[in-house]
């Protein structure tokens, strides 16, 4: 009531002032309900309580001989773990990085020497290249082949040859035990 | 209504192309509108917003859920458990349903009240008959989809209804279904048009607007307007009242969704859907109570008492016949009520009719809420005449001897001349 009786006679300019300042507040309320509302729309698509809870996998690693590997499953996706043997650890080790696409030494990409862990996705374009499986190409270093568009991959899962911009993934993961390896 | 010019160049472009600026200025911001809407004019706009929030929500809660009679049940229960927000979308798009018919019933009422489906809105009124019902249809079967008892016996009960269908009715009964009781096939079209018929409602909601923008709201003295001084733009005055009806209405709406949000709902409806046990009593919703005692409320062979006509009706027949009658008479209301007069202020008879009739409602959403037995059918006997008697008899001949109020000048004269009592005047 204050402010009607300074604008009161023709006060044009503050009727103007008054609305603008309801309008402003309008809108500013409106838009932070907006917002806050819109949270919920987008938390709703993210993954579920009972999808992060199968977001591990426990792994038992015993029946696992020298120069063998395995495919597990991690969250949708095909993990590879392979007992290296001494010769394919030495070749890994004995790579100059300087010949690398993406330069990684394979000190970086295990935690033991023998057990190489990798997520088996080639970062071309998303095929799961072959080699795991014994009879398979493992490609010209050793690795892994990816049959899409000829990656190559060697015995640490870099990439050698073909298209695939990057190495393959490393899973986060840590061994239990000596034979129980925890992905995830 | 002059054409507004557009600074903006960007806007001044699309516009010259396809006028949706100069259609929302018309519409929605100039928009002349009767100048005395009171409160009750609120729920229009109130039905808009909370079919958009159905919608909304609905569509979120179809990326959780899975329409199969095995899994149905279990996926809406990860809604409530594992989704994020799940049991949000749940219960704000659940009590939504309740909230919507809410706002309907009172809008429908409103319109009675004031005389809104008199000419020349006859189909404005229809078309809101026809949302009225496609609003029911898309209740009952998204009550069917998290396969509880009560949607399962639900469905069971309302689909039988058309069995009464002369000759063909069994066999329509089982192409509603795909099968030979309701099961799977019937949950996965129910489903599918679940998520249809929405979209059909606010295609009806578009019609049901441009026909109300032909010839402008109805207003409490139902009297046409008479000039720029009868009406105000739309905005900001009535955006602002429709706003704070809105946040009024959020706060009851949300009370309920957070405080209370199985208040409304059935907890039979929280045992997972069994074909070889039918709960002890199958209630609906409360918004189809009424219709629910008038189905019920009918004697074998009530209309051919003495036996005159070759046929006999019976009691589920007649049932029948009557619910789909009571809303479907709804569409004759314009030509049924013979008064010129709209505002039922003016209208000494009708106005107490027109209480009796909505007392008339709810009496039978309470018979409908009861066993059909002793008092209780009685008097939903009784109710459900009246409510026919009302429409087909009483509205119709009430005009022939009322003494209407005299109304005013226009609806500013109203306000604005010293009242010198009004004179009666004879329809």
């Amino acid at each position: 009531m204050a402010d009607s009786a300074v604008t009161s006679e023709d006060g044009q300019d503050g009727e103007e002032t008054r609305r603008d300042f309801l309008l402003i507040s309008t809108v500013s309320v409106g838009a932070v309900g907006a917002a806050l509302a819109a949270w919920p729309f987008i938390d709703l698509m993210n993954p579920s309580k009972d999808v992060l809870a199968l977001a591990s996998t426990e792994l038992d690693l015993s029946g696992i001989e020298v120069g063998q590997a395995i495919t597990a499953i991690w969250r949708g996706k095909p993990i590879f773990i392979r007992r290296r043997t001494a010769s394919e650890v030495d070749a890994a080790k004995n790579v100059k990085l300087a010949e690398l696409k993406d330069p990684q030494s394979d000190a970086d990409r295990v935690q033991k020497p023998e057990w190489l862990v990798l997520i088996g996705i080639c970062t071309h374009l998303g095929c799961i290249p072959v080699g795991n499986k014994s009879g398979q190409t493992k490609g010209e270093f050793g690795g892994w082949f990816c049959p899409c568009h000829g990656s190559h991959y060697d015995t640490s899962g870099r990439i050698r040859k073909g298209p695939a911009p990057r190495n393959f993934e490393i899973p986060p993961y840590k061994f239990l035990s000596d034979t129980t390896l925890f992905i995830g | 209504m002059a054409t507004p010019t557009w600074n903006n160049p960007v806007i001044k472009w699309v516009d010259d192309r396809l006028p949706i600026f100069t259609f929302v200025q018309h519409s929605a911001i100039d928009y002349p509108t009767p100048k005395n809407l009171n409160y009750w004019w609120n729920f229009g706009s109130l039905a808009g917003v909370i079919l958009v929030i159905m919608i909304a929500t609905g569509i979120f809660l179809s990326f959780n859920y899975t329409a199969h009679v095995d899994m149905a049940f279990d996926s809406v229960e990860r809604i409530m458990r594992d989704v994020n927000y799940g049991w949000m979308f749940r219960y704000i798009h659940m009590n939504g349903g309740t909230m919507f018919f809410l706002i309907i019933y009172i809008h429908i009422f409103r319109g009675m009240y004031y005389g809104s489906y008199k000419a020349p809105r006859e189909l404005l009124w229809i078309i809101g008959v026809f949302i009225f019902l496609a609003m029911m249809a898309t209740a009952f079967v998204g009550y069917v989809l998290p396969w509880g008892q009560m949607s399962f016996w639900g469905a069971t009960v309302i689909t039988n209804l058309f069995s009464v269908i002369p000759f063909v009715g069994n066999d329509i009964v089982t192409w509603l279904w795909g099968g030979f009781s309701v099961d799977n096939p019937t949950l996965n079209r129910f489903f599918s048009l679940h998520y249809l018929l929405p979209f059909i409602i606010f295609a009806l909601v578009f019609l049901h607007l441009w026909a109300l923008h032909t010839h402008k709201s109805n207003n409490p003295l139902g009297i046409e307007v008479k000039g720029d001084q009868d009406e105000l733009p739309f905005h900001p005055y009535y955006t602002i009242k429709d706003l704070y009806g809105l946040g009024v209405f959020m706060i009851f709406f949300m009370g309920v969704t957070f405080f209370a949000p199985n208040f409304f709902g059935e907890p039979e409806n929280y045992l997972p859907a069994n074909p070889m046990v039918t709960p002890a009593a199958i209630v609906p919703e409360w918004y189809f109570l009424p219709y629910y005692a008038i189905l019920r409320a009918t004697p074998d062979n009530f209309v051919d008492a003495w036996g005159i006509l070759p046929v006999i009706i019976d009691a589920k027949t007649s049932g029948v016949i009557l619910m789909f009658a009571s809303i479907l008479l709804l569409c004759l209301l314009p030509w049924l009520d013979r008064s010129k007069v709209r505002s039922a202020t003016f209208r000494p008879i009708y106005k107490q009719l027109y209480w009796i009739f909505l007392a008339d409602c709810l009496v039978l959403g309470w018979i409908g809420a009861n066993p059909p037995e002793g008092m209780m059918l009685l008097i939903g006997r009784i109710a459900t005449f009246w409510y026919f008697f009302h429409l087909l008899i009483l509205l119709p001949l009430v005009p022939y001897w009322e003494k209407t109020k005299e109304l005013p000048e226009s609806i500013s004269a109203a306000v604005t001349a010293n009242g010198e009592g009004s004179k009666e005047t004879s329809s």
